[in-house]
């Protein structure tokens, strides 16, 4: 199958998506989040690749042989760093709610609209 | 809005949405058949341009750096939300008390095992990440990645169960400034580009001999700025969300 | 597309439905670590090593963590809420 990297990757959005959705408890829906991101890393490297290519680094290996697109990778590995962050200040937000409304129900938040 | 409007809103609006998707990448090239011409050009001319082996490496830190400062400072924005955020917290109960007062019996179970298994991993881990951070722009590695493993080290201290000398290693104000320190000096390489080759951001150190570890100018001390705010922002990070959770005195 | 991409593929797919279907969270967070390490397995095979060691050292490291001490954060507080008010 041609493009099974990208039936994975949107298997993986719209689970990831159910998880978000129907979650009782907020740190699911951050962990779910997770999920969602990895699926456009997954998009990224398959546009990517090339039949046959290899990784670029060209330390040890001949000048003009056939390399995969590094400029995909170079999204990719800066934003699995970045989002680790981006989560952890979700999961402050998450313990500053709970702080605040004393669970950690989505369905409970809606409790402080005063 | 309840659990069940929101699964109801899915069950509307997943089908739309996977249709949408596989219409979309039925559109995409075939799989191993790429139809970008930029990545194969950089593929071919990079060493010339740059002496660097580690193309992805150098794509970010040379090539591509101003995304790099961008992705550089929402790492260090989202960290200031968390220290924002969870010190707000700290200051609203009154038990933030003097660390001096805190029993160390609460980690009780950190066998002598343990703590040496602990006393072992810290320098392994910080020479691991250090060898990352420098040799970015020949193997695989770079500031990100080495970050981490660094960030790692002083994290086994609080593996092996002593959380308070964890603290007196790395205290807030030390993890702070690292993390600011690596965000001015990517930003002062910079401007230095701008200063000595007249473009923001170009590479204006000697480029040397690919393979080397000073080779390919800019890009190692791009690597170790990028090395240090990482690690800063990591252990604050960790150290922010532990604080509390950990250092309640008995009232 | 070798075998082997297909079969991390498969692993990847699988993975990531038992990441969001585990019952407990604290359970969903190993999951996760475990998750990690299927798709560096998977970014190794895709011939990205840079971005299979980013991946690694987050996911073995960085989000668990994170994760475990915002758990144990709220159960703290928990902790504290229903102290303070069976004192009351």
């Amino acid at each position: 199958m041609t493009s099974f990297p990208f039936i994975v990757a949107a298997w993986l959005l719209l689970v990831g998506l159910w998880g978000v959705v129907s979650s009782r408890n907020l740190v699911r829906t951050v962990l779910s989040l997770t999920v969602v991101q990895s699926a456009t890393y997954l998009v990224l490297l398959g546009v990517g690749y090339r039949t046959g290519g290899k990784a670029p680094i060209v330390a040890d290996i001949p000048l003009g042989s056939r390399l995969v697109d590094p400029i995909v990778q170079v999204l990719v590995l800066t934003d699995v760093v970045i989002e680790a962050t981006v989560l952890a200040l979700l999961l402050a937000l998450v313990v500053q709610a709970h702080k605040r409304f004393g669970s950690v129900d989505p369905a409970e938040l809606r409790a402080l609209r005063n | 809005m309840s659990r069940r409007f929101r699964i109801g809103l899915f069950a509307l609006a997943g089908p739309g949405l996977t249709a949408v998707l596989l219409i979309g990448m039925h559109g995409l090239p075939a799989f191993g058949h790429l139809h970008a011409v930029t990545g194969l050009l950089i593929d071919r001319i990079e060493p010339h341009l740059r002496h660097a082996t580690d193309i992805v490496t150098a794509l970010n830190f040379d090539l591509r750096a101003y995304d790099t400062l961008g992705e550089e400072f929402i790492l260090f924005a989202s960290v200031t939300g968390v220290a924002l955020l969870l010190r707000h917290l700290r200051n609203e109960d009154e038990s933030r008390q003097d660390v001096r007062g805190i029993e160390e019996h609460r980690f009780g179970g950190a066998s002598p095992s343990l703590r040496m298994t602990g006393l072992v991993l810290i320098p392994m881990m910080v020479a691991l990440g250090a060898y990352v951070v420098l040799h970015g722009a020949l193997t695989p590695g770079g500031g990100f990645q080495g970050g981490i493993v660094l960030a790692a080290g002083p994290l086994a201290i609080l593996l092996a169960g002593r959380y308070l000398a964890l603290r007196r290693v790395a205290p807030d104000w030390a993890l702070e400034s690292l993390e600011s320190v690596g965000a001015t000096a990517y930003t002062l390489i910079g401007v230095g580009g701008l200063i000595f080759a007249g473009v923001f951001m170009k590479n204006f150190l000697p480029l040397g001999t690919p393979g080397k570890l000073l080779s390919a100018g800019t890009m190692p001390l791009n690597s170790i700025a990028v090395g240090l705010e990482v690690t800063g922002a990591f252990l604050l990070t960790w150290t922010e969300f532990f604080d509390q959770a950990l250092l309640v005195a008995r009232r | 597309m070798s075998a082997l991409q297909t079969a991390a593929l498969i692993v990847v797919a699988i993975a990531g439905t038992a990441v969001v279907f585990t019952p407990e969270v604290l359970r969903q967070a190993i999951m996760l670590g475990i998750y990690g390490m299927t798709l560096t397995v998977l970014f190794f095979v895709f011939q990205a090593p840079d971005v299979a060691l980013s991946e690694i050292v987050v996911s073995g490291v960085g989000m668990p963590l994170i994760i475990l001490a915002a758990l144990r954060k709220i159960r703290e507080q928990d902790r504290r809420r229903k102290h303070e008010e069976s004192e009351q």
